[in-house]
């Protein structure tokens, strides 16, 4: 069958048994890259030698009897906001076009240190700012599921690389719902960590204390077995958590939701939601029930403070976190300048897109003397409360379902004409990053146009077990036609 | 009719701690690398790159928050500073605002004559209490090297990220006087807990001074200005006296004192304004979300008490009842951590406290100041001192030589018993030697050698320093004094 078919923990397997070499794998996907790359726009740097070479010597190491890790010779996709030791990273941006880090993220260590190769910097909305991956210096990305659509963001090269098949599994990031939002936009499985799971080392930060790295995959094994990689304590980065044995998220799937409690919240299904992404949810919500699970909806609360409160607070971490970004040490530098302030001033203004540059005019703001109070720490308030309503939820339900995002994939420059709008897409997935809980992406149908509907399962800090096997016990329900046929020939 | 005026000061004093690393990346904080040498993705502030605090720093920090009598917060965390400046690689600093690590305590200084009005502090005889707002912890900034050749401007950030503390008084200084007081309170007590050498100098202590006047009796405070670049207590004094002046000339002539930040030129005497209140930058001060708040419970303040050496005072006690010296030796000896760890290490190798003390306050201070050192550098050992206070009290070799042997040891660190044996500096104690060299001083000269004996008692004491001289020191002067009186 074709290699491309296989998830990435089915490949491992394969390269593993040797029915499959890593240099044979990684071609594979170089034959799909060369057909397709130029449709869909995915990567903004490939790496081709460097990956041949990291191939064969895996398949030499293989060969030889070595024990590896569980992904040797599984081609994957990095985000380009993850630092990669001598692969440039250039945030989606004109300001790092030719940032060549000297280190690799804790995540990309992780991932290359359980064999994963590594192919390419996928494209993304400049540093990390927007939901459609339009903001990128590097161009639009298609999505493959159609190309007049974009495929989501920001994470949107990774979740298009893993949907067209020009990897087999990615890393994105996740602020406010970006590595969710675009696997539901390309019919991926997307999933992001408790807060603080997955080190933020090497990942250029955009708004801190949200920010978490997470996988994107073609099944949910794939995330857990990749999350099961990633995950753990760095001393580097003072915010990582130390779960102690609460690893094993590959081993803890089982096909069993009988008597877990479902919350649905009623307030994510008023107005602006579009009717197919309603319907397949709530078809979704019936599939739980059906296998045993309890599900009620319920008042969550709060809905509408969601988007305000966090896009205060992200565009004040943003401001500050992109300050760094001067034209001094490294980075964009703008030409033919007189003055310290004009060198900032001209630097900025052309190293930055115009997103990136509203969400610093937005963060300063809301920073300033005098409107600190009125902005910053009421969003913070908020937050407080919306970290209360989620835990009052979670000492009702195991897991919370509902939509990833209010519509499916929007056609490209539809968005960006208006931001306020934009942001207000983000009304689902945002609540995951102002609490830090656990939220993961499953496809779970399409719409009227045919385009993929993704469902929202939302876990208690610290419960990706019980999140993972929630998501888990859905898709094995519902396999879809193209994993059937894979893992019944795998094991026939 | 001239008004009374008092100056009200208040004080922002920045101290290095002294730690081995940086306070949030492991970079070496080591003095005078080559540029850029002690400096890693962290503390360049390169994309991706994630600040842990240094444990030791805090540590340091509630060491100074103990003995400066502040309470430990439970709770703090760190804020961003944010301001473009090249030196500043993320152009925010990572500092303490809105939860510091030590508020609310106080030191006591000893205060000259009382002189204007003093009713804001607590005060007891000739001792005051200069109450301590806050003690907060934040990183150090780099270096920018201009070079007027080329006209290029060059960034070192070896310093960038290296660990300091800020410690932040309330306005209850009057005088130049009390200020260096409270300054020199500050620099023994850290230097004797260890957190730092505090070398104004050098800038491991840095003060910024905060002074407005009013007319004596009035209540309120007055407009403040700060001044930087006080690098010596001489350019602090002169800063205090030359921006009182200049406060009070402009209250005189009707004008107003402006709030504003002011540069002090030392070698001119004269201040800058650097920026006004109006011109002050936004800093947009909010909480770090790199960093977890800092949780700090009893059992690590109580261990940290516990760890908390002798501080100066308590030494002094020590020394007035153990070793029954004079205040003034007491006071000097202790000055300085290492020259009473040296004085209390030599009394241990058996060495008489007085005798000691008297070496160290004198032929020791005396070279450090002619070498323009400071006490940390001195090379001898104990043992050394303790030796050679020895071989002066065996008679073993004279208090000239003794000097002599002082200044090798000083620089070269060398034994005492080696020296004087290798270089032949023992007394001498042979008689007969000793009157041979005498008889040839009396018979050279004859004129004092009348003069005595016309009962000139004093002409004795010239024949003795020729006899000394011509047995280049090496014999005892009162043996010297006998064998002439004899030949006489």
């Amino acid at each position: 069958m074709d290699i491309l078919q296989y998830t990435a923990v089915e490949l491992a397997e394969c390269i593993r048994h040797r029915k499959i070499g890593t240099v044979e794998a990684l071609e594979a996907v170089w034959q799909r890259i060369d057909a397709e790359e130029a449709k869909w726009n995915c990567y903004i740097t490939v790496e081709r030698e460097k990956a041949l070479k990291r191939a064969a010597t895996l398949q030499r190491r293989i060969e030889a009897g070595e024990q590896i890790g569980p992904f040797a010779g599984v081609p994957f996709a990095v985000k380009d906001n993850l630092c990669t030791k001598g692969i440039r990273t250039t945030c989606g941006s004109r300001m790092l076009e030719q940032f060549v880090p000297t280190y690799s993220a804790a995540a990309v260590e992780r991932l290359e240190a359980a064999g994963a190769v590594i192919i390419g910097k996928t494209n993304m909305d400049e540093f990390a700012m927007g939901s459609t991956t339009e903001t990128s210096y590097f161009g639009v990305t298609h999505n493959p599921c159609d190309p007049a659509c974009v495929p989501g963001g920001s994470s949107g090269g990774s979740a298009a690389a893993v949907a067209a098949g020009e990897c087999f599994a990615a890393l994105g990031t996740d602020t406010g719902g970006s590595v969710r939002q675009p696997a539901s936009h390309c019919g991926v499985v997307g999933l992001k960590p408790t807060y603080g799971t997955v080190s933020r080392y090497g990942l250029v930060s955009y708004a801190s204390s949200m920010d978490q790295i997470g996988p994107l995959g073609r099944d949910v094994r794939d995330c857990a077995a990749i999350l099961d990689v990633i995950a753990g304590r760095d001393d580097r980065d003072a915010t990582s958590v130390d779960r102690g044995e609460q690893t094993g998220f590959k081993a803890a799937l089982r096909q069993d939701v009988e008597g877990m409690r479902i919350g649905v919240p009623a307030d994510y299904f008023t107005e602006g939601l579009q009717p197919g992404v309603r319907k397949a949810v709530q078809d979704a919500a019936e599939v739980f029930r059906a296998n045993g699970a309890v599900v009620e909806y319920f008042d969550l609360g709060l809905t509408q403070y969601v988007v305000p409160a966090y896009y205060t607070i992200a565009a004040a971490e943003a401001s500050s976190n992109l300050e760094r970004f001067d034209g001094i040490k490294y980075g964009y530098r703008a030409q033919d300048i007189g003055t310290l302030h004009a060198l900032y001033q001209k630097t900025r203004s052309e190293g930055f897109g115009a997103e990136v540059k509203r969400r610093i005019l937005l963060g300063t703001f809301v920073l300033s003397t005098g409107y600190y109070d009125a902005y910053y720490l009421k969003a913070q308030r908020v937050r407080t409360r919306i970290r209360r309503a989620f835990d009052e939820a979670f000492a009702n339900y195991d897991v919370l379902l509902g939509p990833v995002a209010p519509t499916t994939a929007p056609r490209l420059g539809e968005s960006l004409s208006d931001p306020l709008q934009m942001y207000l897409q983000d009304i689902y997935t945002i609540s995951a990053n102002l609490t830090g809980m656990p939220a993961i992406s499953v496809p779970c149908g399409t719409d009227e146009k045919g385009l993929p509907v993704g469902l929202q399962l939302m876990g208690d800090r610290l419960a990706e077990g019980t999140l993972l096997r929630a998501a888990y016990t859905y898709e094995q329900a519902v396999k879809t036609e193209r994993e059937r046929n894979v893992s019944d020939k795998e094991r026939g | 009719m001239a008004n009374v005026y008092e100056t009200v000061i208040g004080l922002e004093v920045h101290v290095e701690l002294a730690t081995q690393t940086k306070i949030f990346c492991g970079c070496s904080t080591a003095f005078g690398g080559a540029p850029n040498t002690h400096t890693c993705p962290v503390c360049t502030g390169m994309p991706g790159t994630l600040p842990v605090l240094n444990r030791q720093v805090v540590e340091h920090a509630i060491a100074v928050g103990l003995a400066t009598n502040c309470s430990i917060a439970a709770h703090c965390r760190f804020d961003r500073k944010n301001y473009f400046y090249p030196d500043n690689p993320q152009n925010y600093q990572i500092s303490q605002l809105y939860q510091p690590i030590c508020r609310d305590g106080y030191v006591e200084i000893d205060v000259q004559t009382p002189e204007g009005d003093r009713r804001d502090a607590a005060e007891t005889d000739n001792r005051k209490r200069v109450r301590i707002h806050e003690i907060h912890m934040e990183e150090d900034a780099g270096k920018l090297i201009h070079d007027g050749e080329s006209g290029r401007s060059l960034v070192d950030y070896n310093r960038a990220g290296v660990p300091l503390i800020e410690i932040v008084s309330e306005p209850d200084m009057r005088s130049a006087e009390e200020v260096i007081a409270y300054l020199e309170k500050l620099r023994t007590t850290i230097q004797y807990l260890g957190a730092s050498d505090c070398k104004l100098q050098e800038g491991s202590m840095r003060a910024d001074v905060n002074l407005s006047v009013r007319e004596v009796g009035v209540q309120t405070l007055g407009t403040r200005t700060e001044m930087k670049n006080l690098n010596s207590f001489h350019a602090i004094r002169n800063a205090i006296a030359g921006e009182r002046e200049r406060q009070i000339r402009l209250l005189e002539a009707g004008e107003q004192v402006v709030q504003e930040t002011r540069r002090w030129d030392d070698a001119k005497g004269v201040s800058y304004s650097m920026r006004s209140k109006e011109d002050a930058q936004d800093y947009r001060y909010f909480p770090e979300p790199d960093l977890a708040p800092l949780h700090i419970d009893d059992t690590w303040i109580a261990q940290i008490r516990a760890r908390q050496p002798e501080l100066r005072e308590a030494r002094m006690e020590r020394y007035q009842r153990t070793y029954a010296l004079p205040m003034y030796d007491i006071r000097l000896l202790t000055d300085s951590k290492q020259l009473s760890d040296l004085f209390e290490e030599t009394v241990a190798c058996g060495a008489q406290p007085k005798k000691v003390s008297n070496w160290l306050m004198g032929e020791a201070l005396r070279l450090l100041r002619e070498r323009d050192m400071d006490p940390e550098e001195i090379c001898f050992t104990p043992e050394h001192l303790a030796a050679l206070i020895g071989l002066v009290e065996q008679k073993e070799i004279t208090n000239t030589v003794a000097k002599e042997v002082f200044a090798v040891m000083f620089t070269q660190g060398v034994d005492p018993r080696r020296y004087v044996e290798e270089n032949g500096l023992k007394t001498l104690q042979d008689a007969d030697a000793l009157r041979r060299v005498a008889a040839q001083v009396l018979a050279d000269n004859p004129q004092s050698v009348a003069d005595y004996r016309n009962g000139k008692e004093k002409a004795i004491s010239f024949l003795v320093g020729q006899t000394m001289k011509a047995m280049k020191g090496q014999a005892d002067p009162l043996k010297v004094r006998e064998i002439l009186q004899s030949m006489l």
